[in-house]
């Protein structure tokens, strides 16, 4: 049978880890190719970056790292954070990216989710929602949280799949940062609404947590950073924690 | 010996190559190109394939000659040839997605959307999930059943011959995941995706 999906985020900034694993074996902790290859060989079933350069002139260091990094791990890689443009997609995924995530490129142009789904397949093109509650319903934010956009986070995330989106990554601003919990209610909703894959994201603080973005929030996939990071928890621990409670995970 | 990967626009291919590079080592030359003189003097022909079933077989037929030296090189020379993804799906004498578009013919069967049961099963298919292997595939060699393998598909072939099917996965039905026929092999799973595990099957094909 199909497997709930563990996926450890990692925070890259001018082509290093920011927050990364503190092991004693780790050569070099800022090595984001280091700490993929941790994450892969303890059993994550995907990597995931995500590249928080701010200025233009190091935007290419992530290239470098996709590079790097796809020649040493063999599972699932997908890059976001920066994505403006079909070339922007092309470019990551001839370095070795398997998936790329697009953020406000995906709210401000919709043609981008189309054409780059068309020109290189749904199963690439992940389209990553950033969404806050007010009042009864969510809202999408880019740029990182900052911008407010009033659009309805359902409306757009069946509008996604239908532009030919192949999973969406779901994250909650209210709760990233908090390690209280994935928003639940937004998961499921989003989940029951469309019919491809929902990777749950933003505020992971223990394992149970995860259960819960499964179980409740009918996520396929569990993204998490921190508790990862800081070695609270392998990912060997949190897919064992996940099997004890009847989720199916690889082992 | 030589293993070449074919290079004929079919989508992302990076994965394929870093993986058969990995397994390959200094001791089998992988070349990745659409020339039909290297393809014909290749020892095997890895066919990768991402995208939808016609732009596969719209951007093969793109490249004049592509599809009767593969067509030489897998039925005529009988050399082995392994299928990915949509690359498995092209052996098949017919796709439906998108439009019906006709597949290389080596397989008689189709290619069709899965069945999602009324938005029961969630598509693409992705992630990880179980080979049944239902018989001995020489690509199979020290893999155990219900072994791990990663997956995104949409659409699954369903060959009229049964007994060229070497292995299937669960998803809403029974699906066809691994295709062996003579020489030609073929997996809807992505061997250079599935880890460890993945690269023997790669190791195992590179070994033939």
């Amino acid at each position: 049978m199909l497997k709930n999906r563990i996926i450890p985020c990692l925070d890259v900034k001018n082509g290093r880890v920011v927050k990364g694993i503190n092991f004693v074996d780790l050569k070099d902790a800022g090595d984001p190719v280091e700490q993929a290859k941790i994450y892969s060989d303890g059993g994550a079933d995907e990597i995931c970056f995500l590249d928080i350069t701010a200025s233009n002139e190091n935007r290419d260091t992530i290239y470098d790292v996709v590079e790097k990094t796809s020649k040493k791990c063999f599972v699932p890689l997908t890059v976001g954070g920066g994505v403006r443009s079909v070339e922007d997609i092309n470019k990551l995924l001839n370095c070795g990216a398997d998936k790329v995530s697009i953020n406000t490129a995906a709210v401000q142009n919709s043609k981008v989710v189309v054409e780059s789904s068309k020109k290189f397949g749904s199963q690439c093109i992940v389209v990553a929602i950033d969404a806050k509650k007010n009042g009864e319903k969510w809202e999408i934010f880019t740029h990182g949280g900052r911008n407010n956009t009033g659009i309805n986070a359902l409306e757009f995330a069946k509008k996604m799949e239908e532009n030919g989106a192949g999973e969406l990554l779901v994250t909650s601003m209210d709760r990233d940062g908090t390690q209280v919990g994935y928003d639940i209610d937004l998961m499921s909703k989003i989940s029951s609404k469309v019919n491809i894959p929902v990777i749950a994201s933003g505020g992971v603080g223990n394992l149970d947590h995860l259960v819960d973005g499964i179980k409740l929030g009918n996520a396929s996939a569990v993204l998490a950073a921190s508790i990862f990071h800081y070695g609270k928890y392998s990912v060997k621990q949190a897919k064992e924690y996940l099997n004890s409670k009847g989720i199916p995970v690889r082992i | 010996m030589k293993v070449t990967i074919v290079d004929y626009n079919s989508g992302n291919i990076s994965s394929v190559i870093n993986s058969f590079k990995e397994v390959a080592k200094d001791k089998v030359h992988i070349e990745v190109t659409s020339d039909l003189n290297k393809i014909k003097s290749s020892d095997k022909v890895v066919l990768p394939g991402q995208g939808s079933f016609k732009s596969c077989v719209d951007a093969l037929n793109n490249i004049n000659g592509l599809f009767d030296t593969l067509n030489e090189f897998a039925i005529v020379n009988k050399k082995p040839l392994l299928g990915i993804c949509v690359g498995l799906q092209m052996f098949a004498d017919i796709g439906y997605e998108e439009t019906e578009t006709k597949g290389l013919g080596w397989i008689s069967g189709k290619v069709s959307k899965i069945d999602n049961q009324n938005g029961k099963y969630k598509l693409p298919h992705i992630g990880w999930n179980q080979l049944k292997i239902v018989k001995d595939s020489k690509i199979f060699k020290g893999i155990e059943n219900n072994s791990h393998m990663y997956f995104v598909h949409s659409y699954e072939i369903i060959p009229e011959d049964k007994s060229v099917v070497s292995a299937t996965t669960d998803y809403s039905s029974s699906i066809v995941c691994s295709i062996e026929k003579e020489n030609i092999f073929g997996t809807q799973f992505h061997p250079e995706k599935s880890d460890k595990i993945g690269l023997r099957i790669i190791n195992n094909f590179i070994n033939l």
